[in-house]
């Protein structure tokens, strides 16, 4: 009955299965360790080791399908809004870090400095600490580590357009050298991001501006990370040849979302250093 | 085309026990495993509304503590709309997008299991929580702290299940939206798509927008309670009410995430037993797209006594008002449908126009706690809780109902028993009405919500308020007898039981074959919603 | 159907279906805004469900009827898209103008600061009038059924809040711990405590009368328990007062006496039931995993200052609040030597209220 054209409906699959018990083992651990269970981190180290097995024969299962050339044609548009609009749903969970820092600076913290019959003397101003914890502390300078960053990251951008020009060209060396380089040039992010939180002259703990600091770079730290370990795959993908000039689009949706990474750190540069 | 054509010999045989339900990738096996889900926790979450009103039912603290009496508010608030109401929708359009649009399953089959499977994960931490020290999370569903960050163990097993819910709702929206804009049958555009269909392509815009901000916020409570993090607290110069923004940023759309499918229901439900076509379709869709983006303009409307300025009072009453207009766009449709009919009035019919009419009321008072100057004196209080039991009772809950009765003669090929039906029906809708009806009353006299013990002035109602409670919940236990002995028997069911339909799926035959639509059926070249 | 029945019925029976009467002016405007918007809604109501009750009855197949084909009329759906716009204009018109009236907070005669705390409200008139917190007063035998429910059960004071009829009272209000919401119906305000923040509502009640309210934001397990009693009495009544409680404070103050073991025991019942029954039970035996015991408590049976500290300065992060600020000398003393010498703790030591001043300078 199934023409090469039908929509490809894969087989039963143990995968989801261990996709769930490995996060509630993960919740279930981190939740003992928060209640200082020793059982606690062994726990969560069971659910991430059955995470990473998930995420890898999950995925190892799809690129098998793929190179069996079952997820062409209609299966490969369902991937493209599928990338599209989870990439929608990490922005999203970014604006509500944003939405807090905004409110925080503009709303919250002028409310305190009027609140001055609870806090007799407090300001306001952006840094702060907040009116309680009496801290000094010096903010992060934009026009230092995090320039050279914002730069770093927005070549890397270029880098993997690059790359994907020689996909399309059929240019392996091209391909691979691009990558390589974003690859690179993410690795410096970070370990300039690192030095940069090792010297900070605060910590997260330094009221509202600690919090939304190391809250928002973290996270954004930790999607750097994914991406690279993303684009890390695809390397491996395009060695083993497993991409075709006009069919790659598992190459497209790492660098999709290299591409939002880097806007985040944008808007991160503007919003939590500079301005 | 014949039912033969429709059920192609398939080449992958599923597996069969408990291993076909924990890995099926069908959508018809995943719909039906969120159903089940969706009851269990409704029968759960209201039988912990039979205790809060077995406590309320007369003045003094008669046998739960305060302490237990909010675990069990929140929890009940928490698992209803988590456990019940959200899954019983994601379960329709498993079963229904599908065989609407003539697609052969859901865009990613496997993704589809996992979205399914993570919501037992998250049940086994809310309901685990309530084992814990201290017991279960007890600050309310809207979790708001600083209350929340004096709570035990069981508020971050809380935060961690929210987590996990939203990690469901979020793939298992992104996979709705991609399956109803990539797999409809060649020929159904968008402008004839079913309004089911319609109205989930925006919930699940509206569930992937939202979510990450449910998650984000979850999150800095999480850092807030345990990693030295200040957003919610004045001293490091964060803000309690800064959470209640961001929460309800997320918590709005939620509300219309959880009555935009109960629209499509009704939609689906009246022309069927009007036998008249839906009355403004195009309108209606575009009503429904109105709502959903309003609904990120009014989110403040839950917090006029936070104390806002008044410009932003002002903003949040008007825009707030302004939904009224879209919203009775629907219910004016729905009656204009009705108009010159051949009206019958089979079950799932009367759970229907219940809704029409029940709906409506809670959204009447919706519009009377909109008014600023009025919402001061009823926020927080039963008038609050009669006003969301009427949108999401009466809304989504009967609709939910509804459509239990209106495709199980689909999904299991036999005709559910009338009668039951029938009086499953008469009695929630009595039960529902003495049960709620009177907290409006009792919010106007000066009652506030979430408390376990209250004023002698208003011991009258809430004994009427209990009684009707309880009629409510045991009437469910019809609602699940009906079910069941559906499911094992009853008449035949015909592949089309109801004359006045005209959606695909009852093109097919009942029970509708484990594999349907491999090849995309034909259209009409008419409108869908356009059958005369 | 049933919904008007039963509200009849009710109003019948006695029972409170509407707003309590108003005694402000900003209330009885909420009043008749609240009329109002209900009489339209009704109207709208009658509008809509008429013709469907007669298109249900008339139209059914059951009759015969033959359904039309229509199934749109934009002339209607213009009609039935511009009437409510209207409709919500005239509603928001008068709304709009009461939201500015209820935020006119300046003028006012007096400024009292209203503090929240889990779980009683404590008052300070900031034009140096006195300072006290306001406690349930409702018996915990009434509350566990044991005797039979006062009048007023749950919505008793031992201190209300005293106003003078005919002046501007602005309230500026905060909390302690988390957030609760100070709401007096027949007064027209509602408005949440923030810890940390300070929020305005004001409001002027022109004849004399006792009016009754209670916390309206989920605050914890006492949160049904922080009822809110308002004396609005004549300017002259009101001096009188003041002049009372300044005398009361300055007596208190005053008083370095010794007190026996008996005393403060008997009054450290009263301050415990009030205060700390709530969260360590009246037989101080806790609620599992959310309020620690104290009977037998490391803190009850340890050393005497370490106990009093504690309930000085509290124990931040948790419910245990500071009651230095909240309770006088002689209460502290009091309830510290009675959870000393109470249930199975047998200290024997007792604290005199010198000793808690001395923690004061």
């Amino acid at each position: 009955m199934t023409t090469p054209d039908a929509y490809y409906l894969p087989p039963p699959s143990r995968w989801p299965l261990v996709g769930s018990l490995a996060l509630l083992l993960l919740a279930a651990g981190f939740v003992m360790m928060l209640a200082k269970l020793n059982a606690g981190p062994y726990v969560m180290a069971a659910g991430g080791a059955m995470l990473i097995a998930m995420i890898a024969g999950w995925f190892g299962t799809v690129i098998r399908e793929n190179q069996a050339g079952k997820l062409a044609g209609q299966m490969d548009v369902s991937f493209r809004w599928g990338m599209i609009w989870f990439i929608f749903s990490e922005v999203m969970f970014f604006a509500g870090f944003f939405g807090a820092l905004f409110y925080a600076r503009n709303l919250a913290v002028p409310g305190l400095a009027e609140a001055q019959l609870i806090w007799p003397g407090y300001a306001g101003g952006w840094p702060t600490a907040g009116p309680g914890l009496k801290e000094n502390f010096t903010p992060m300078a934009a026009w230092g580590i995090p320039a050279v960053n914002t730069l770093i990251l927005l070549s890397s951008g270029a880098t993997v357009t690059w790359a994907h020009w020689g996909l399309k060209k059929n240019r392996r060396w091209q391909t691979v050298f691009g990558l390589v380089l974003t690859l690179a040039l993410g690795a410096i992010f970070l370990a300039l991001q690192a030095h940069e939180y090792l010297e900070a002259a605060f910590s997260i703990r330094t009221g509202i501006y600690g919090a939304t600091f190391f809250m928002l770079t973290g996270f954004h730290g930790l999607h750097v990370t994914l991406g690279a370990i993303i684009l890390t795959v695809i390397l491996g993908r395009v060695l083993a040849g497993h991409f075709r000039t006009d069919d790659h689009f598992g190459f497209e949706a790492a660098s999709w979302y290299w591409h939002f990474v880097d806007v985040v750190w944008l808007l991160l540069f503007v919003f939590v250093y500079w301005l | 085309m014949d039912a033969a054509t429709l059920h192609p010999v398939h080449h992958e045989a599923h597996e069969t026990g408990v291993m076909r339900w924990l890995t099926t990738t069908n959508h018809k096996d995943i719909g039906t495993l969120y159903l089940w889900f969706s009851l269990a926790m409704f029968l759960f979450a209201g039988s912990l509304a039979m205790l809060i009103r077995a406590e309320l039912f007369q003045p003094g603290l008669q046998f739960l503590q305060p302490a237990v009496f909010n675990q069990l508010t929140a929890m009940h608030g928490l698992l209803m709309i988590f456990g019940a109401i959200m899954p019983a929708f994601v379960g329709f359009a498993n079963w229904q997008v599908p065989l609407m649009i003539g697609a052969p399953d859901m865009a990613f089959p496997r993704l589809n299991n996992w979205s399914f499977w993570l919501l037992p994960a998250a049940a086994c931490l809310l309901l685990a929580s309530f084992f814990v020290p201290g017991g279960a999370m007890a600050a309310g569903w809207t979790l708001y702290p600083p209350l929340f960050i004096q709570g035990g163990i069981a508020y971050d097993m809380t935060i961690l299940a929210i987590h996990i819910l939203g990690i469901s709702s979020i793939l298992g929206a992104i996979n709705i939206i991609t399956t109803i804009l990539n797999l409809r049958a060649p020929g159904m555009t968008l402008m004839k798509m079913p309004l089911f269909v319609w109205t989930w392509l925006i919930t699940a815009f509206l569930l992937v927008a939202v979510m990450p901000i449910l998650a984000s916020v979850v999150t800095m409570l999480l850092t807030d309670r345990h990693f030295g993090t200040h957003f919610f607290d004045a001293a490091g110069g964060g803000d309690p009410v800064m959470f209640q923004h961001i929460f309800w940023f997320f918590g709005h759309p939620e509300v219309y995430i959880m009555i935009l499918p109960a629209f499509g229901i009704v939609s689906t439900i009246i022309p069927t037993f009007a036998r008249k076509p839906l009355f403004g379709y195009v309108s209606m869709v575009y009503a429904v797209a109105s709502i959903a983006i309003l609904s990120f303009m009014v989110w403040a409307h839950h917090m006029f006594t936070t104390g806002m300025p008044a410009a932003g009072q002002l903003f949040f009453m008007y825009s707030t008002m302004l939904i009224a207009v879209p919203t009775g766009v629907k219910v004016f449709n729905w009656v204009a449908t009705l108009w010159r009919g051949s009206i019958s009035f089979e079950t799932p019919m009367l759970f229907a126009l219940a809704v029409v009419f029940l709906f409506t009321i809670g959204g009447f008072s919706g519009l009377v706690l909109a008014m600023v100057p009025v919402d001061i004196q009823l926020q927080d209080t039963y008038y609050v809780v009669a006003h969301f039991h009427y949108v999401l009772f009466s809304g989504a809950a009967m609709s939910i109902m509804a459509a239990i009765y209106y495709w199980l003669p689909k999904w299991t090929g036999h005709m559910y028993d009338e009668r039951l039906g029938k009086l499953h029906f008469w009695l929630t809708t009595i039960a529902f009405n003495i049960t709620f009806f009177p907290m409006h009353f009792l919010g106007l006299a000066g009652m506030p919500r979430r408390i376990p013990d209250y004023a002698l002035q208003f011991a009258g109602f809430n004994m009427m308020a209990s009684i009707g409670a309880f009629v409510l919940g045991a009437s469910q236990l019809i609602f699940l007898y009906t079910v069941v002995k559906c499911i094992r028997g009853g008449a035949p069911a015909g592949d089309k039981p109801w004359d006045g339909a005209t959606t695909l799926e009852w093109t097919l035959p009942s029970p509708a074959p484990y594999h349907s639509f491999a090849t995309p059926p034909v259209l009409d070249e008419e409108p869908v919603h356009d059958h005369t | 159907m049933i919904a008007p029945t039963l509200g009849a019925l009710g109003a019948m029976a006695g029972l409170a279906i509407n707003l309590p009467p108003p005694a402000t002016g900003i209330a009885t405007e909420i009043y008749e805004l609240h009329t109002l918007v209900l009489w339209i809604c009704a109207g709208i109501f009658v509008v809509v469900f008429v013709p469907m009750f007669y298109a249900l009855w008339r139209h059914r197949k059951a009759r015969g009827h033959v359904a039309a084909g229509f199934h749109g009329n934009t002339r209607l759906e213009v009609v039935w898209t511009v009437i409510p716009m209207l409709i919500l204009v005239g509603m928001a018109w008068p709304a709009t103008r009461v939201v500015l009236a209820m935020k006119n907070v300046g003028g006012s005669d007096l400024t009292i600061k209203v503090t929240g705390h889990q779980w009683k409200w404590e008052y300070e008139y900031l034009d140096d009038g006195p300072r006290f917190v306001s406690n349930l007063a409702t018996p915990r035998e009434q509350i566990d059924n044991g005797q039979p429910k006062s009048d007023h059960y749950l919505l008793e004071v031992d201190k209300p809040l005293v106003v003078p009829t005919g002046r501007k009272v602005r309230l500026v209000f905060t909390a302690t711990d988390v957030i609760h919401s100070w709401w007096v119906p027949a007064i027209g305000v509602k408005q949440d405590a923030i810890p940390g923040f300070i929020r305005e509502a004001w409001f002027q009640v022109d004849q004399a009368g006792v009016f009754r309210g209670q916390c309206a934001e989920l605050c914890g397990v006492g949160h049904a328990f922080m009822p809110i009693v308002v004396e609005a009495v004549p300017p002259e009544r009101f001096a009188a007062w003041k002049t009372e409680q300044a005398t009361a404070t300055a007596i208190a103050a005053a008083a370095g006496k010794e007190f026996s073991l008996a005393e403060l025991k008997t009054r450290g019942e009263q301050v415990y039931t009030t205060n700390c029954a709530v969260c360590h039970q009246p037989t101080g035996v806790g609620i599992a995993g959310t309020f620690p015991p104290l009977d037998r408590s490391p803190v009850a049976t340890g050393a005497k200052a370490a106990h009093l500290d504690r309930v000085f300065h509290g124990k931040p992060g948790t419910a245990m609040q500071a009651f230095g600020p909240q309770l006088s000398d002689l209460d502290i003393a009091a309830v510290i030597t009675y959870e000393r010498n109470s249930w199975h703790n047998q200290a024997g030591d007792q604290l005199q209220p010198a000793e808690v001043a001395a923690l004061r300078k």
